[in-house]
């Protein structure tokens, strides 16, 4: 029998250090295999963040790049410039991009970068411990939200890939979720767009992957899968929220 | 051949860093400063491959200093006082990960908002690391305009050699001041060393990771002692220190950059009465040239360190000196810049308060 | 006699789980279940094995779904 499916080229042979049904390394996988089918192992430059993803370089065997927390945009961004014939990624969570990055964040998409984001949406600060997220929503639990998001202390969940679609220099945005396989099949889709933005030197592209974190929502990982599926979308919904790729 | 020009001090850097082979400029707007950061956006879109970015802020640029420094390129960032405070989270990732850049301070004064007059309040600040973590970045003090064409390309190559973070450190007085100043040739960028640690997409070798992060105790640990064996070659290597009349002298002066230039005309009114002071510049303010002054103590009884500061490299001095020797210090900070003749008053005094020709 | 019968097959990497069952859940044949047995790691993996499953009425059909939602990159998947 012929294998049809297993680790992509483009990872290394190590074992994942997240969470038992963290989403991380689903969209790690999915990331690679698009490297993999677009064959720019070799010429692919990655930008892991601060948080839980901060070891994605052990993971993705391509060139990689620490970024500070929060600078993912604007280290991607000087290697891009510096590099203009590569393809260059930031993968960045909430918090990360969201929060303390908002700024670099929005004016690479403003500027047109000609990079690619990958922004991982689980609505908690993981590493950490699970404080509150800029995405937690309101009600939910964390270590710094006790009894839930209140909105008059805690003020509203960010929509960033919203703020950004409107950001002159930005492409293609979509909203996209790893928590069922359909949905997984059509992230790997949107990442595959995302990189052919790039390639083709159209500007910025970002996929918002919404994200399972069940240790920290303190859920299992089936619970947490369902939890994307019941609540969180009905607030972050799945939709392209920019395209202009046909257009340019 | 090199080339003879009449410029401002900003722009001799900017000017100098672009021969230097630098292609990649990305600054915030703050005074006193600006000439540089626009003299770079003419200047790099006029050669080929030049890249100029006005950033969002301070941050933005320093991070993407790291995202060019990480590909191999010759890459500079420029700020005055509390855009360097913000850049530090940067310049101690560029440590961490042992990436090579060059970062101009134009000094003001401070803390906080502070003003845009010339100070030297932040020795501390650039001499000890200044951002968090166990970490040394190379400070270069040009007192002069040919001062800093020189050391703008010296920065530029310590980067490289020693993959390390390289400031000069100026302030709006050397920034503001024309002098007249001989250019070396552009450097030819295919004649630089070899980085074989680049990122530049793993084309038939092994991927890289350029990173800061290490868990392991034991392993951080040795990447501490690894940069420690650096900054010590370092100070083997790269110390420099200009005099001015001190081979008779029994007392001199300590000043670096601007206040040097002032001390200068100060040694000169002392000498005419008959004073016998001299002048020490260290232009490598780290590695701070302690052998230099141990030498020095030989021979001269009072160091007078005079600081645009309320007193900082007097620190290092006295360190350096380690006791042996009387140290004084006269200082002025806030952006005021005294004159030769205060300066000259104030070495009068211990000059005669300490009776410094009459003991032995 | 098992292979003959079999046009697809996973093999799962039993070290690599951590046990989220995740797999077990997607399955549209019920095909994986609970390993009795500790890896390593000190998680119950997920199993898959032909001999303890009635391969005439459940059969894998080679559709992997179980390693498309598997966060560990521990299931490959054959068809024949």
């Amino acid at each position: 029998m012929k294998k049809v499916f297993g680790r992509p080229k483009s990872m290394k042979a190590a074992e994942f250090h997240y969470c038992p049904g963290c989403g991380h390394s689903i969209i790690h996988r999915l990331i690679a295999e698009v490297i993999d089918e677009l064959g720019i192992q070799e010429k692919i430059i990655g930008v892991p963040p601060a948080g839980c993803a901060v070891l994605a370089y052990n993971y993705f065997d391509v060139d990689m790049g620490e970024a500070p927390h929060g600078r993912g945009a604007a280290v991607a961004t000087g290697i891009k410039r510096s590099l203009p014939d590569r393809i260059v990624f930031s993968y960045q969570g909430d918090g990360d991009i969201a929060a303390i990055g908002t700024a670099e964040t929005i004016h690479a998409a403003n500027r047109g970068e000609l990079i690619t984001t990958i922004f991982v949406n689980n609505g908690v600060y993981g590493m950490t411990g699970g404080q509150m997220a800029p995405t937690t929503l309101v009600g939910q639990d964390s270590t710094t939200t006790p009894g839930g998001r209140r909105l008059e202390r805690d003020g509203f969940p960010i929509d960033l890939s919203e703020m950004l679609a409107i950001a002159h220099g930005s492409v293609y945005i979509e909203r996209t979720s790893v928590h069922s396989p359909k949905h997984i099949i059509h992230t790997k889709k949107a990442i595959k767009k995302a990189f052919k933005t790039q390639i083709e030197g159209l500007g910025f592209s970002l996929v918002e992957i919404l994200s399972p974190c069940p240790t920290n929502w303190k859920m299992s990982p089936i619970k947490a899968n369902e939890f994307i599926n019941s609540t969180i979308i009905k607030n972050f919904p799945l939709k392209v929220i920019k395209d202009e790729v046909g257009k340019l | 051949m090199g080339e003879k020009k009449l410029l401002r001090g900003s722009h001799i850097i900017a000017e100098a860093a672009v021969r230097a082979g630098c292609r990649f400029y990305f600054g915030y707007p703050i005074t006193p400063q600006n000439e540089l950061t626009e003299y770079m956006s003419g200047a790099l879109a006029s050669v080929p491959g030049g890249v100029f970015i006005q950033s969002e802020s301070e941050l933005a640029a320093i991070n993407m200093v790291i995202g060019v420094s990480m590909t191999g390129k010759r890459v500079m960032t420029s700020s005055s006082s509390p855009g360097i405070s913000l850049k530090q989270e940067g310049i101690s990732y560029l440590a961490g990960q042992e990436l090579p850049a060059v970062i101009v301070n134009t000094m003001r004064g401070g803390p906080g908002l502070g003003n845009i007059a010339p100070s030297q309040g932040d020795y501390f600040q650039a001499t000890r690391g200044g951002g968090h973590g166990d970490y040394r970045t190379i400070v270069l003090a040009p007192g002069s305009g040919q001062e800093l064409a020189d050391f703008t390309r010296l920065a530029f190559d310590y980067a490289d050699k020693y993959r390390i973070p390289v400031m000069i450190l100026g302030d709006g007085m050397m920034g503001q001041m024309m002098e007249p100043v001989e250019f070396p040739d552009p450097i030819d960028l295919d004649s630089l060393p070899h980085k074989s640690w680049v990122l530049d997409g793993a084309k038939g070798r092994e991927s890289r990771i350029i990173k800061s992060l290490i868990l392991d105790t034991a392993a951080m640990e040795e990447h501490n002692w690894k940069l420690y064996r650096k900054h010590e070659i370092i100070e083997r290597e790269i110390t420099h220190v200009e005099t001015f009349m001190i081979e008779d002298a029994y007392m001199a002066i300590v000043a670096y950059g601007t206040a040097s230039r002032i001390a200068k005309g100060a040694v000169k009114k002392v000498r005419e009465m008959g004073l016998k002071v001299g002048l020490i510049m260290p232009k490598t303010l780290w590695p701070f040239p302690k052998k230099f002054f141990l030498e020095a103590g030989s021979f001269i009884t009072d160091f007078l360190v005079f600081e645009m500061s309320t007193g900082q490299m007097v620190e290092d001095v006295e360190l350096a000196l380690r006791g042996r020797r009387r140290v004084h210090f006269y200082g002025r900070p806030g952006g005021v810049v005294p004159t030769p003749e205060e300066i000259a008053k104030a070495v009068t005094t211990i000059y005669y308060r300490e009776q410094i020709d009459r003991r032995d | 006699m098992a292979d003959k019968l079999t046009k697809a097959s996973i093999r799962i990497n039993t070290e690599l789980c951590k046990g989220c069952y995740l797999c077990k859940a997607t399955c549209p044949e019920n095909l994986i279940f609970v390993s009795g047995k500790l890896n390593s790691k000190g998680y119950y993996p997920a199993n898959y094995s032909e001999e303890e499953l009635d391969i005439e009425k459940h059969a894998c059909k080679g559709c992997a779904l179980c390693a498309i939602v598997c966060p560990d990159l521990a299931i490959e998947v054959y068809r024949g």
